[in-house]
């Protein structure tokens, strides 16, 4: 077996300096009735690199990838060019197949790259901090929620109705169990601001998203002022974080503490996952920070150096009175993220984020030019809302024989709220002028 | 020095000692490497993008004021960037990687080929589900192997990460409870002191109360113990085990355990961090456990990415099967479909995280659990246990085990031979990394004075855990002779021993253009 290096030799040997029969000697503490007695039932033996190649290359065929053809989803993941280098950079053994750098002298190669990532994070955010990175967007989202729970000792968070619903539900599983009420307001379109007049003293935080997930942009700062005034924390939500480089930022809002999905810089779509959370607050919020976190140091020579600090938070230290029970960051993709941001700089991202502007901007000129269509997402950056006539799945669908991916029906994301007719659609840099002409065609087609 | 007739050197110079600090800082191999902050430069950019045609925004003035000032790189020096600080890492391509409880074994690269297929790696987890039904089927298909492998009746996939499903699996526990109507009644959660501290943190997220059982003698849970915290069982939720334990061992009295749990009314969560050293040979559903979280990126090999992502699919008993999170897969007449909505899933606790989980994680481990087979999980276990004991057999003449007998896939040593000498646990450490290896893992589990954790895996070969044991052996000798050297190891390393409590007293997570780097005190 071609993983495995030890022969039949030298298990005898090996048995032998041991002292052991057999491995079965081993295994004696297993209770009789769950020994078994060779390899487990009703699966296949090992095969070759070949044949598993073969079945899943089988399986990935049965799948439209994005790069196929015109494809408008976003919806919180997003379909961006990642450079060549990226993958290359990730791929690097000392980078992949290493672990949490727990021995910072042999690690310092990871260790500078989350120190350089947090330094990323905050200055893209416009936060004072940034942690190490969480599992995803919508997770981050749901700690930032319990966090402010801790930082103002209140046991209420509002969500704006512009939350991806997928974070919101994260959100309020975390939320519960810990004992926390959840206030959801509705879903409008342009309803971040609602959140000013919602918010209460007993709140701990209102959590609001721009560009949320109709693709509306907000200036929050009504709501961190509203929030302010009642000692209520103000957690500022992106899922796209391309907008940073064009949009204002949550630290330009008085966001307290600003969280995000981070797949739009160097991770690829794949599925969903694995993704890279941002998190990031202000300083004196520190210690109640989830997360890991690198700090820079001395050596014991007096050069610099980067180590895993403020650990007295987390699990392994603190156990049941710790600031959450994650115990990883999102390592690889973490290293992704940064080393694609250091191949844009400011220059590329503002460029970057321009030009997924104007495809947005095209595409919304072209599908409102349609007959019956409207588009509705009033302030925007690379995703748009729109309303036809017809039902949005049905209108989706007969969009498909068409070649074109047009989106996600706002009725999945927002089952029963009355959004049949409503489609959500993004546009990137990867998005074509041929693109936005075939997608309005075959729209005027469908709706025809 | 001998020459040639070309003045050309034949020979190593035997001149001078130690080798003096470069002009460049760099050496040999090892090159010096600034932050990006000090070699880039808001001027440069290692990408060409289109120039933006100029149209006016639609932002409705809600625009970034200041400028990020982040500094870029052009592809070159961003890849020599990247590559120079990687050598600065160990890694498990590199050497044996013997961290205890965290299983570092080789990751095979077909497994990255397939995850890299743009039907996989190109696809968006809100498309049309008709066009993802390669997708799909993966998950289908590993999920098939997981609950086979464990013979448990369900699974949820979405979780994150080992932690990600251990919140899965308490959460499942905590909806069972109140659907029972005893979820405000039963708080309390039994955890062994010897477990991993996500254990009582996972707990106490989910509103739980930590009970601590103690550990016996043997390195397993004092059973005694544990009844007489089960006395007056009515508050009781459940226990959180770890089998085979933090210290290497298989709980022997795990059966007994799952029916004193099940007597009392509460669930079984197993931590299933080490189902690597009995995947294959023993079912964890044969034991009658309730929740257990397989953590894809030990067992069945996913890279740790020097941390993270991992991925944690949770399987789950018959009892708590209807209160696993959404989305989960369905087989319709129209092909596999997600429930995504925890309307379509009245029981389901809810949801954890915006997706369908780990899907880059769930290829790889297919293409890993296919390459080995029924028959390769178990030599696996089989390898992974064999030199876990090889090395214990080799080194307890010198180093002090912490328990009698054989051990499982981890060998757990206490600082009992450095008696009498100023060396300690993270001196033992710091030598190996002089000695080229990563070191084990120190002072957990907690129940063992100086704990030394050493988890070789499966894939290493005997020659490699020869000359790692020789390695450890002969620090450990060193130790006993008080070699002061070892006070200051690592020597050899790319960094010298740092200041962890400078870093935390003032803590600089960030770099700033007004403090650009630390100084040593004078």
């Amino acid at each position: 077996m071609r993983y495995l290096p030890l022969t039949a030799d030298d298990r005898t040997a090996m048995l032998k300096t041991i002292g052991a029969k057999s491995v079965d000697d081993f295994y004696g503490d297993v209770p009789a009735s769950a020994r078994l007695k060779g390899p487990v039932a009703g699966l296949p033996n090992h095969q070759g690199e070949l044949a598993v190649e073969r079945h899943m290359s089988k399986l990935a065929a049965k799948n439209r990838p994005a790069s196929d053809g015109r494809f408008f989803v976003g919806s919180g993941a997003y379909k961006h060019h990642i450079p060549a280098s990226v993958d290359h950079i990730i791929q690097r053994s000392e980078f992949l197949t290493t672990y949490t750098p727990y021995q910072p002298e042999i690690a310092q190669g990871t260790l500078q790259t989350m120190f350089e990532f947090q330094t990323q994070v905050a200055a893209l955010t416009g936060m004072e901090v940034a942690n190490a990175s969480m599992y995803d967007g919508s997770t981050a989202c749901a700690e930032a929620a319990v966090m402010a729970c801790r930082v103002t000792k209140r046991n209420t968070v509002i969500l704006s109705g512009g939350l991806h619903p997928h974070y919101a539900d994260t959100t309020r599983t975390l939320c519960e169990a810990a004992g926390i009420k959840v206030v959801q307001l509705a879903p409008v379109l342009d309803g971040e601001l609602d959140l000013a007049k919602a918010v209460t003293e007993e709140a701990a935080c209102v959590i609001g998203q721009s560009p949320n997930v109709f693709g509306t942009v907000t200036d929050l700062t009504p709501v961190a002022d509203a929030a302010h005034a009642k000692g209520t924390l103000l957690v500022s939500v992106f899922t796209e974080v391309v907008s940073l480089g064009l949009v204002k930022p949550p630290g330009e809002m008085g966001a307290d503490i600003a969280v995000g999905e981070g797949q739009s810089i160097g991770v690829p779509l794949g599925f969903g996952g694995p993704y890279v959370g941002l998190f990031t607050c202000r300083s004196k919020f520190l210690r109640q920070m989830p997360g890991r976190l690198c700090g820079e140091t001395l050596d014991a020579d007096g050069k610099r150096g980067f180590v895993l600090t403020l650990s007295t938070r987390e699990q392994h230290i603190r156990r049941d009175k710790a600031t959450s029970n994650i115990c990883t960051n999102s390592g690889l993709c973490m290293l992704a993220f940064t080393a694609h941001m250091t191949l844009l700089g400011d220059k590329g991202l503002t460029q970057l984020a321009r030009l997924n502007h104007e495809a947005a901007c095209d595409l919304a000129d072209a599908l409102g030019a349609v007959k019956g269509v409207k588009v509705l997402t009033p302030r925007f950056f690379n995703e748009i809302a729109f309303e036809t006539p017809k039902p949005a799945d049905a209108v989706l669908a007969a969009l498909e024989k068409h070649d074109v991916i047009g989106g996600v029906r706002a009725s999945r994301l927002f089952p029963g709220a009355g959004l049949d007719n409503v489609v959500v659609a993004a546009a990137t840099e990867c998005t074509t002028q041929d693109d936005i002409n075939s997608y309005a065609a075959a729209l005027a087609e469908v709706l025809k | 020095m001998t020459m040639n007739s070309t003045g050309r050197p034949t020979s190593i110079t035997s001149a001078g000692g130690g080798a003096a600090d470069t002009v460049s800082g760099s050496k040999g191999l090892l090159q010096a490497e600034g932050l990006l902050f000090e070699i880039g430069s808001t001027a440069k950019t290692g990408v060409d993008l289109p120039a933006p045609k100029g149209t006016k925004d639609r932002l409705g003035g809600v625009t970034r004021k200041a400028s990020s000032n982040l500094p870029g790189l052009s592809e070159p020096e961003a890849v020599r960037h990247y590559v120079r600080l990687s050598q600065k890492n160990y890694a498990i391509d590199l050497g044996v990687f013997p961290l205890g409880s965290c299983t570092m074994k080789h990751n095979p690269r077909l497994n990255e080929k397939v995850a890299r297929l743009p039907g996989f790696a190109d696809v968006h987890p809100m498309q049309p589900q008709a066009t993802v039904q390669g997708a799909l089927e993966v998950i289908e298909e590993l999920a098939h192997w997981l609950m086979t492998l464990t013979n448990m009746p369900a699974v949820a996939m979405s979780p994150k990460a080992g932690a990600h499903g251990e919140l899965c699996g308490m959460l499942a526990i905590r909806a069972a409870l109140r659907a029972r109507g005893e979820g405000e009644k039963r708080k309390r959660v039994l955890v062994p002191v010897s477990a991993h501290g996500t254990n009582p943190a996972t707990a106490a997220q989910c509103g739980f109360i930590i009970d601590e059982i103690n550990a016996a003698a043997d390195g397993r849970v004092d059973l005694e113990d544990l009844k007489s915290k089960l006395k007056d069982s009515s508050d009781i939720a459940g226990i959180m085990l770890t089998n085979p334990n933090t210290c290497g061992l298989f709980e022997r009295d795990i059966v007994k355990i799952a029916e004193l749990i099940h007597a009392a009314g509460g669930y079984f969560y197993c931590d299933g961090a080490n189902f690597n050293a009995i995947v294959g040979r023993v079912r964890p559903g044969d034991l009658g456990i309730d929740a257990m979280h397989i953590n894809l990126h030990k067992t069945f090999s996913t890279p740790h990415g020097g941390g993270g992502p991992g991925s944690g699919p949770t399987v789950l008993s018959k009892a708590l099967a209807p209160y696993a999170p959404v989305p989960f897969i369905v087989k319709t007449a129209d092909g596999l479909r997600f429930v995504e909505h925890h309307s379509d899933a009245p029981d389901s606790f809810g949801r954890m995280c915006a997706f369908h989980g780990q899907m880059g994680m769930f290829t790889r481990a297919l293409a890993y659990i296919l390459s080995h087979g029924a028959d390769g999980l178990r030599q696996v276990a089989e390898d992974a246990v064999l030199n876990a004991n090889y090395i214990l057999a080799r080194l307890k003449g010198v180093m002090s085990p912490a328990f009698e007998g054989y051990c499982m896939h981890e060998a757990l040593f206490s600082d009992a031979f450095l008696k009498g000498t100023d060396i300690e646990t993270i001196d033992i450490a710091k030598g190996l990394i002089d000695e080229g290896y990563h070191p084990m893992t120190m002072y957990f589990p907690l129940v063992v004075h100086g704990a030394m954790l050493i988890e070789p895996t499966e894939t290493e070969s005997r020659a490699e855990l020869d000359r790692f044991c020789d390695a450890l052996a002969s620090i450990a000798r060193r130790a006993t002779q008080k070699d002061p050297s070892l006070k200051t190891a690592p020597h050899l390393a790319p960094a010298k021993r740092l200041d962890e409590t400078r870093a935390a007293r003032s803590p600089r997570l960030k770099w700033t253009p007004e403090a650009p780097t630390l100084k040593a005190a004078e």
